[in-house]
């Protein structure tokens, strides 16, 4: 049930960096649109990675949202993030031709890699690892999407090969591990 | 002299196994003018398990090159293009002699992929040049009437290509039926089903062909505007459409009075997904457009009725709209011609698995899963066993490989308790273990259910812990027959096709793999060797060399062995990893 992607979490400080102001264009563009929240909530979150929860408050006092309409809908959709992400997104596909081709040993590659369980991001902020259904490669299974880059025919060596690749281009900000 | 045409395919597919640098680098020569040649993009033409592809045309013929790499390339550019000597062991694809995957074109009939791989998908000239939004004219040209084109596509038999089969026709005729100010016409392309891509194909292979399938559509059923709903996974998919919507905006396909007509004003937008499954299903996906939840809601009133903003609408897959033009262009006669008594024209199915020539394949209905398998398909990847094909995705079920003289047609399909779907077909081998495929989809069910219906929520949740509990090695004797009763309560007291179709990964795989159910549950083993804690991991003597290999990686310090000495695993202490399996040099890990 999408209900358990809820999880209770102790509400973190926002860095002050956010800066909301970014969001006025996109407001100004939506404010009056027919069935206007999910595209206000995608540019936020192209925004910033994520929604923060300033951008929700914003949202609300500027336009016709209410808070609860947009947790509902926030909460709902897998794309949404309520938490900040890092710098690099993984997404390892776990859709049937991907599970059928082992992809777990591909998730398993990269949580040893980088020291971190699915669905989080390494202490420095450099990688986010997350699980999806199907990135539409299935020919190459098993698959993995790093930014815009499809990675196909994946093996836990090639894996972790391209992890550490990334790593080393940004070098000078160590991972944890 | 004609100048040498390189054409390049640029989908997902190809980008992902590297057609990109092989186009900049194709671009870099051709820019520098040092070979004259001219330089081309495409999209996927199918065979993606040959990607990066690149195609040559010069004045003998055209030649189809798989897997260029840099390497291939310098020899391509040197030797064809130069030179003009193809090079034979390279080529996949031409007319002129035989190769080794010549079969994977042999009965392939090209109706809604009639363009991919052969046009530039970004250019609406070469859309043209291929009978592009001709059917859209004739309409005007010979004045026909929306009962006219209603009656063409009921003709051509042809059905819902998103996975519920129901005649698109009479689709049409509902809506056109139900008179209001404004009326709307979808375009799904939300292709939830895990390990499937036709309709990506489709949408980055040949954008127009859907845009003029939607055109004809709204003038079928006197709609003014047209959503296409496409998931936020395809963003090369959704630029393309993008770039089509903007050519057909400019050229005044799209607009006020279009094509001639008074009052027909059409235009189409695009809807992002969000990321949920249970979208695909039309009234969740309404219920998405107007910026909600992407809740199912009952039905009736049927979208054709009260769809979006609560006003009649059409909803059609991206399939179904790219035959459309097709259809009006070349008779419905021409389209029933192909096809089984009660399933007319072609099927696109994405081949993916176990299977050597995985792609993207279009068939007349009717043909046997063993022909696409095995003679598109080439067979199974290291000539190992085919087990099943699993078709429907997380709605579907799996057709053992006895039963693979089944043809595909929707009442055949479903006959074996499977349903053609939207046509992903995942092949299996006997490395796959069923009960942990039946695990697979219901823990996808289980995660997109929206949570409506008890029955969807909880007891996908209940199965999937038996499941669970199953291939652990903790399964009871009764776990079979609560699983099947599970499955009916839930299929009957669901609102959506979500639950409804739920279960029947499950039931299909109790129905032809009950074996493996029991070796699980009775003899604590996994006939596949997949589930993990079912497995013993032992040393054979004779072939271990006492590399000491296998002990350095156990992570649990579970193998005992000295230097010229076999080892030895402890039972008690293994973990069932499997690292000491997959390091071992020699082959003397057994598993069972
Ligand atoms: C849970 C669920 C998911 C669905 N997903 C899709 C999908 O991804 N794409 C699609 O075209 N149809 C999907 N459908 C079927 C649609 O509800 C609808 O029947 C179809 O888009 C109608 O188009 P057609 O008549 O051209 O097939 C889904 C149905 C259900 C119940
Ligand atoms: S199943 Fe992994 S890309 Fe489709």
């Amino acid at each position: 049930m999408r209900i358990t992607r809820i999880k209770k979490e102790k509400v973190v400080e926002e860095s002050a960096t956010v800066d909301l102001s970014l969001m006025d264009p996109i407001i100004e563009k939506y404010k009056f649109y027919k069935g206007n929240m999910i595209p206000l909530l995608q540019h936020t979150q192209e925004l910033y990675g994520f929604i923060p929860r300033g951008a929700f408050l914003k949202l609300e006092k500027e336009t016709n949202l209410t808070l609860s309409d947009m947790y509902g809908v926030a909460s709902f959709y897998a794309q949404f993030r309520l938490k900040p992400v890092g710098k690099h997104i993984i997404k390892v596909c776990h859709g049937t031709a991907c599970h059928v081709q082992n992809a777990n040993v591909i998730t398993e590659a990269i949580q040893e890699e980088l020291g971190v369980k699915d669905g989080e991001t390494t202490a420095d902020g450099l990688f986010t690892l997350e699980s999806v259904a199907c990135l539409g490669c299935c020919s190459l299974a098993p698959v993995m999407m790093i930014g815009d880059e499809t990675f196909g025919k994946l093996t836990e060596k090639s894996t972790r090969e391209v992890i550490r690749n990334m790593r080393e281009k940004e070098k000078g900000t160590p991972c944890k591990n | 002299m004609e100048k040498v045409k390189v054409i390049v395919g640029l989908g997902s597919c190809g980008l992902a196994a590297g057609a990109g640098k092989v186009y900049d680098k194709l671009k870099a020569v051709h820019d520098a003018k040092i070979l004259g040649f001219d330089l081309k993009k495409t999209s996927c033409i199918g065979m993606c398990y040959r990607e990066p592809l690149v195609e040559v045309i010069d004045k003998s013929g055209s030649y189809l090159y798989g897997e260029v790499n840099e390497a291939k390339l310098e020899e391509i550019l040197e030797k064809h293009i130069r030179n003009h000597e193809p090079i034979k062991e390279y080529v996949v694809k031409t007319e002129m002699f035989e190769t080794a995957d010549s079969s994977f074109f042999e009965g392939q009939v090209k109706i809604a992929l009639r363009n991919c791989g052969y046009i530039d998908p970004e250019s609406i000239e070469e859309y043209e040049a291929r009978e592009g939004y001709k059917a859209i004219k004739s309409i005007t040209e010979n004045k026909l009437t929306p009962q006219d084109v209603i009656k063409t596509i009921l003709d051509s038999g042809l059905r819902g290509r998103g996975g519920g089969g129901f005649p698109t026709g009479l689709k049409w005729k509902f809506a056109n039926n139900n008179k209001a100010d404004q009326k709307y016409i979808i375009c799904n392309a939300d292709e939830g089903d895990p390990g499937a891509f036709m309709d990506r194909s489709v949408l980055e292979g040949d954008p127009h062909s859907v845009l003029e399938g939607m055109t004809i559509g709204a003038f079928a059923i006197e709609a003014s505007e047209g959503w296409i709903y496409c998931r936020a996974e395809y963003p090369l998919a959704i630029k393309r459409l993008n770039i089509a919507i903007e050519q057909a905006r400019n050229r005044g396909y799209l607009g006020k009075d279009i094509f001639g007509i008074q009052g027909f004003n059409f235009d189409i937008h695009i809807k992002e997904g969000a990321g949920a499954f249970v979208c695909g299903e039309e009234t969740a996906l309404i219920a998405s457009i107007e910026g909600q939840r992407g809740m199912p809601r009952k039905r009736p009133p049927f979208p054709a009725e009260a769809g979006l903003w609560r006003k009649p609408t059409n909803i059609n897959n991206v399939e179904t709209f790219a035959n459309i033009p097709w259809i009006v262009n070349k008779g419905a006669a021409a389209y029933a011609a192909y096809g089984s008594e009660r399933s007319k024209g072609t099927k696109v199915f994405a081949l993916t698995g176990k299977i050597k020539h995985g792609g993207l394949v279009e068939v007349p209905m009717g043909v046997t899963i063993n022909d696409i398998v095995f003679k598109l398909g080439g067979g199974i990847t290291d000539d190992k066993k085919f087990k099943a094909v699993q078709l429907g995705g997380p709605s579907g079920g799996c057709i053992p490989e006895h039963l693979g003289h089944t043809i595909v047609d929707y009442d055949s399909v479903n006959a074996t308790g499977a349903i053609m779907g939207s046509g992903g077909m995942v092949v299996m081998d006997e490395t796959t273990c069923m009960v942990d495929i039946a695990k697979f989809f219901l823990n996808f069910t289980r995660k997109e259910s929206c949570g409506k219906c008890t029955f969807c929520r909880v007891g996908t949740q209940r199965m999937l812990e038996i499941l669970e509990r199953i291939t652990e090695g903790k399964g009871k004797e009764s776990d079979i027959d609560t699983l099947q009763e599970l499955a009916y309560q839930i299929k009957d007291s669901s609102l959506c096709g979500l639950g409804q179709t739920a279960p029947n990964p499950v039931l299909t795989t109790i129905k032809y793999f009950r074996n493996e159910y029991e070796a699980h549950i009775k003899d604590k083993k996994c006939p596949a060797k997949n589930c993990k804690p079912l497995l013993t991991y032992t040393i054979i003597p004779d072939l271990c060399t006492a590399c000491m290999l296998c002990k350095k990686v156990c992570p649990s310090k579970a193998i005992d062995g000295e230097k010229k000495q076999p080892h030895f695993i402890r039972q008690a202490d293994c973990i069932k990893c499997g690292a000491c399996f997959s390091k071992c040099k020699f082959k003397a890990i057994n598993v069972e």
